[in-house]
């Protein structure tokens, strides 16, 4: 762990949001990347702001994009952005749109908002990593379960399983949002290419820590995180 | 389909003994991996047994997808963004026309660079029908910024386009072909002149030079070769039109596909263009060999001929 200024803490995170949202009422806490993406930037990536171009740094890639205001909010709070250019997001020249913009955003490592296209780049940057001997550097991708219906998602979880790229984590949330669902769980997906996975309560910070922290040695992991009913993005 | 078939396939179409562009891509970037270590090289299975020795030497950097041309795209992307050199290989359609998102967003949308080299051309083998024929694939590169297009006559040319896009970070597009011209040409930054007239200019882009020069063999025309056609030689284009601003444009992929690039070129003077190249009206419900599709385009020497002197006249 290697945070570099620490700005704001878990329970600052409503008042960044209100800066993007304007809502005085709980839409933060229902957002179902959260806790997720908290609990990664909070206890587990190895990523700071002084350290963004690091080649060693971890790797969080948002792959769906959608609904990136808690994603701002763990940016501001982590000090990768500064709290101000939270209130006119998504406006003419601020660097933060509906969908995060790599080039503009500090600390963004796609830019993403069409869906499926973050697990192949994360499949080519553990990739990379891994051609040029590092091997300490790890990358997540979060994905939805709605974005999983996108075709290109399983040519990517095909190809990481066979590669056994166990520096890769797939955050997979499962808020109920497939139009189709995914029978057996989004789980099964991944597990019948041979990653290591695992099902968690998608609220439950320490259950996502673990989840995120045990080895996998020789296989990529998938972690489930469920959310369910308290409301979605 | 194999990459086995392939292969039988693009040998019984060459005639010659000489080396083949495809084989000329596989040496430079295999030799160049040798010495750079930050080239990789992905591919969907076509043209993956070719990359044996080079996956033998350096097996981490080269990465046989399987038959997924969209993670292929992505994968090379993901390699740009940690600093290495991905060059990424299929034949035409499915290289660029399947995961063309993936082109867009991958790649350019990252500020991630690639060397895409396809094989195909626009109908190298008729005999694989409408599926495997891409005459679009410059047309859709074109419509994303920032990309150079290359697309070589020869393969020596290939040579030197491949080791110089190599040591770049660029989106680089070379287009390969069975289709070639019995000598190379200059490949460096603009149009090659290769006869000089004085009624107009025809500018013949990559494999159709030969046929443009025995076209007009008896027509007092100025021949320029283009074996780079993004970024396009706008001067080099305007200094030789001069005072005749008759432009013949010949390409070997989708008729007028430069045509915007001949009127920024001339913008500043009255000219008239004739763009020939792949039909857009109709698909060319056909078989067969290249050569005869080529005269379904109009792109053979004696159609050729009679469109150039027709507008000549």
């Amino acid at each position: 762990m290697t945070q570099g200024t620490v700005t704001t803490d878990w329970s600052g995170l409503p008042a960044l949001f209100r800066r993007m949202t304007g809502d005085e009422k709980h839409e933060w806490a229902a957002t179902s990347t959260l806790p997720a993406l908290w609990t990664l930037y909070d206890k587990v990536l190895d990523v700071s702001p002084d350290r963004v171009d690091d080649p060693d740094r971890d790797r969080f890639l948002l792959s769906k994009g959608h609904g990136p205001m808690a994603f701002y909010a763990v940016l501001a709070a982590k000090g990768f952005l500064d709290p101000s250019t939270l209130d006119d997001w998504t406006e003419f020249g601020s660097p933060l749109g509906q969908h995060p913009d790599r080039v503009l955003v500090p600390g963004a490592e796609i830019g993403s908002g069409s869906l499926g296209h973050g697990l192949a780049l994360g499949v080519g940057q553990a990739l990379g990593l891994r051609a040029q001997g590092r091997t300490r550097p790890r990358v997540f991708v979060l994905v939805g379960d709605g974005e999983l219906d996108e075709g290109s998602n399983h040519e990517a979880i095909a190809l990481a399983g066979r590669l056994g790229l166990d520096r890769l984590t797939v955050v997979a949330i499962d808020n109920g949002s497939a139009s189709h669902g995914w029978p057996g769980g989004m789980a099964t997906r991944f597990a019948v290419e041979g990653w290591d996975t695992v099902s968690v309560d998608g609220r439950d910070q320490e259950a996502l820590y673990r989840a995120f922290t045990e080895e996998h040695p020789g296989r990529p992991r998938a972690v489930v995180a469920v959310i369910r009913s308290e409301g979605v993005e | 389909m194999t990459a086995a078939d392939f292969q039988g396939k693009t040998a019984l179409a060459l005639k010659a003994t000489d080396v083949t562009m495809r084989e000329a891509f596989v040496e430079t970037v295999s030799a160049a991996m040798d010495t750079d270590p930050r080239i990789a090289v992905v591919t969907a299975d076509i043209s993956a047994g070719n990359f044996g020795a080079a996956r033998a030497r350096h097996p981490s950097r080269v990465i046989n997808v399987g038959i997924r041309e969209q993670a292929m795209i992505g994968v090379a992307g993901g390699l740009a963004l940690t600093g290495l050199r991905p060059v990424a290989h299929s034949y035409t359609p499915f290289l660029i026309e399947r995961p063309f998102e993936q082109i867009k967003l991958d790649l350019g949308h990252q500020d991630a660079g690639a060397v895409l080299v396809s094989i195909g051309g626009s109908y190298d083998d008729p005999v694989w029908g409408r599926t495997h024929q891409a005459p679009g694939d410059v047309a859709l590169i074109d419509t994303l910024p920032g990309w150079t297009i290359h697309v070589p006559g020869h393969q020596d040319e290939v040579r030197e386009l491949l080791t110089a896009a190599l040591a770049t970070d660029d989106c680089v597009y070379l287009r390969l072909s069975t289709r070639r011209n019995a000598r190379a040409y200059p490949t460096g930054a603009g149009f090659t002149t290769v006869r000089s007239g004085s009624r107009g200019v025809v500018v013949a882009v990559g494999p159709t030079l030969d046929a443009v020069l025995a076209a007009t063999s008896t027509v007092d025309v100025t021949v320029l070769y283009a074996a780079t056609v993004r970024p396009f030689d706008h001067a080099g284009l305007r200094a030789a039109v001069g005072a005749n601003p008759n432009v013949v444009l010949v390409e070997p992929y989708l008729q007028g596909t430069s045509a915007h690039e001949v009127a920024t070129a001339l913008a500043d003077t009255p000219h008239r263009l004739l763009a020939l190249g792949v039909r857009r009206d109709s698909e060319v419900r056909a078989y067969g060999t290249a050569e005869q599709h080529d005269v379904v385009h109009g792109l053979d020497p004696a159609g050729l001929a009679e469109s150039i002197a027709r507008f000549m006249r």
